[in-house]
């Protein structure tokens, strides 16, 4: 197994004593199978217990390493080492006030989340007797690849709409909602449209296609939001031109 | 949160792109053959006029020219905004404003032919 000296410059802020974020550079003995995360591990062991960051599956399940690797938004977990050159930049997820270090302050992003209502809402409550819900393959297929996420945020990071206009509800939280909207045992979307018909909805999304770019998991925001925006557009036709149609 | 206004011209804006994305390369290349002196017979002044003349062929032209109006204010828009100007409803106001008074100028001058 080789072994490679890895200059690993992190960003250090603690709002509670620093006036500024600052780098601070670790000397790490990387091998070449590692990660990232390996190598933040290895300093918060070996070199400075005092980093923070979030981990915990080290496998691309979880959601919580994101971070700005040489300012791109990546799992840390999932940026291997032996892709980078001898000097690598960490930095906390972009657009997202600082924590301390690499930890994130979320509580934009989970609001955004529940705004939406992302969980099943059924269209009809039948009673546990009436038996399951059942779903034909090709219904599975029209939603299965947006049930995927798992909400790393890599996408508000890479957004750079989200960057300029921080009350857009932005990739995730919106192809999340489609992801329920699009399944055939809900019944919640016009529930959902009052937050993703808004103007801070679908409709600050201009179609940069970042998110769907740095998805880890290949979710495809931002196909989900131009769905999103012709359904929505068909709403707004209907609601206003043929007010006599149901819904 | 009042639901969006902007299907209106996000709709034009999606529909103009789609037809300019087909069209304008079209015309591209059919004024760099006329400019090279090749016009085809399909596409001389008395066969376009015609064209021009037939209800049919205005409600196309009128078309085209209405959703590739629409998607360029709404795409300048956007660019806008991402350069940083950060009045929105002024520019939205000046680009839309342009889209009209082209879509108007367009009317009238078929509607004269």
């Amino acid at each position: 197994m080789s072994e490679r000296q890895i200059e690993l410059e992190v960003l250090r802020y603690d709002p509670e004593k620093d006036s500024a974020p600052r780098f601070q550079t670790y000397s790490v003995p990387c091998l070449n199978e590692w990660v990232v995360l390996d190598a933040l591990n290895y300093v918060k062991e070996n070199l400075d217990t005092t980093l923070s960051y979030r981990w915990s599956c080290h496998m691309a399940v979880c959601g919580s390493c994101g971070m700005m690797i040489n300012g791109e938004p990546k799992l840390a977990c999932k940026a291997f080492i032996h892709e980078y050159s001898d000097k690598i930049r960490v930095e906390p997820l972009a657009h997202f006030p600082i924590e301390r270090d690499l930890v994130t302050v979320i509580e934009d992003f989970i609001g955004k989340l529940s705004s939406v209502k992302p969980y099943l809402i059924p269209k009809d409550d039948k009673p546990i007797s009436a038996g399951e819900f059942k779903q034909t393959p090709a219904e599975l297929i029209k939603f299965k690849q947006y049930t995927l996420c798992i909400n790393c945020m890599l996408c508000y990071a890479a957004c750079p709409q989200y960057g300029l206009v921080p009350e857009f509800v932005g990739p995730a939280a919106i192809a999340l909602a489609h992801r329920y909207n699009q399944d055939s045992r809900d019944g919640g979307r016009d529930a959902r449209q009052e937050v993703v018909a808004s103007n801070e909805g679908v409709w600050e999304c201009s179609f940069v296609g970042a998110c769907s770019e740095v998805c880890p998991k290949h979710v495809d925001p931002a196909g989900a939001l131009q769905q999103v925006k012709v359904a929505s557009t068909i709403d707004w036709y209907k609601e206003h031109l043929m007010p006599w149609v149901k819904k | 949160m009042a639901k969006s206004n902007k299907p209106i011209f996000w709709s034009l804006f999606a529909a103009g792109g789609t037809v300019t994305a087909f069209v304008t390369p079209a015309l591209v290349l059919l004024l760099l053959f006329a400019s090279l002196g090749l016009v085809p017979s399909l596409f001389t002044y008395e066969h376009l006029h015609d064209f021009a003349h037939h209800w049919l062929g205005k409600l196309i032209i009128f078309g085209v020219i209405l959703v590739s109006l629409w998607h360029a204010a709404h795409r300048l828009r956007v660019t806008l905004h991402d350069f940083g100007v950060r009045a929105d409803t002024v520019v939205a106001y000046a680009v839309y404003g342009i889209a009209g008074l082209g879509t108007l100028m367009t009317l009238v001058y078929l509607l004269r032919i």
